[in-house]
């Protein structure tokens, strides 16, 4: 940005300075305490879903978040087909953003915008437009990570 | 099982405070916030600071997107264990395959039931 702002002209300059004046103040505190419940909020109910497949279908506390996470991107593809979890992202943002459901929601809502496109071109090519780049830096750093880690391990430095 | 629901609540909670206090004060888009989480949650696990997060909150450390990045490390570190450096890149969506295979299944489900709206 401040590399930017070196280059305008004076009459721009100015423009900016009206422009950051004007510009809505974010209320931090009120989102953070929205973003707080309502993300507490899901996780607790994702709490739930582990303890459901613990009791009933035998998987330990340990393997039970593979299932939850499913489930909660099943319940995700629910909220955003019926159009529920925009107006919660509107409320709550990084409180419905951060959880899995929100990584859903983003695949899924991406799938339907583009269904008019045609399945292969419109749903397929763009189903990860959003949740591609988590997918990639999350892959990417993994992999650094669990490089780093294996060959300190054969080193025996770890 | 009470107290877990509770710290569930408060450390899910707080990862979203952390989540949006990335949205409003450093102004960064939803995209690079949630990329910015993984990579956080791969470098936690490691350190293996991740998995005692998760024995302590349960859903509270599995449902943030950071789990996300600490299963990819931890499906990757597994087959390192077994099979050397290959197993990294073989054990990588061991532990993430049901989030990304829900993804995409429920994905195309909705893709096919809903349509868009507005």
């Amino acid at each position: 940005m401040g590399n930017k702002k070196k280059n305008l002209t004076p009459a721009q300059q100015k423009y900016q300075g009206l422009q950051q004046k004007h510009e809505f103040k974010r209320p931090i505190l009120k989102n953070c305490l929205r973003a707080f419940w309502v993300g507490g909020l899901i996780c607790m109910f994702g709490q739930a879903v582990t303890y459901f497949y613990i009791y009933f279908f035998n998987f330990t506390e340990q393997t039970a978040g593979n299932p939850t996470v499913a489930t909660m991107v099943f319940f995700s593809m629910l909220l955003t087909g019926f159009g529920v979890y925009d107006h919660l992202g509107q409320f709550a943002g990084a409180g419905s953003a951060v959880p899995v459901t929100g990584f859903g929601n983003a695949v899924i809502s991406a799938a339907i915008e583009h269904r008019t496109e045609g399945f292969v071109l419109g749903v397929g090519g763009n189903m990860f437009k959003l949740a591609g780049s988590v997918i990639l830096f999350g892959v990417f750093s993994a992999f650094v990570v669990a490089l780093i880690k294996t060959i300190l391990i054969t080193w025996g430095v770890i | 099982m009470l107290a877990m629901f509770f710290w569930a609540f408060v450390v899910g909670g707080l990862f979203c405070v952390i989540g949006q206090l990335l949205f409003d004060v450093a102004k960064l888009t939803p995209g690079h916030t949630l990329s910015l989480l993984v990579v956080i949650g791969a470098v936690l696990d490691g350190f293996g600071l991740y998995e005692p997060l998760i024995d302590f909150a349960g859903a509270g450390a599995t449902i943030p997107i950071t789990s996300f990045g600490n299963s990819l490390v931890h499906g990757a570190m597994s087959e390192a264990e077994k099979h050397g450096l290959v197993g990294v890149l073989s054990g990588m969506f061991e532990v993430t395959s049901s989030g990304i295979s829900a993804a995409i299944v429920f994905g195309f489900i909705g893709a096919l039931i809903f349509k868009p709206k507005g």
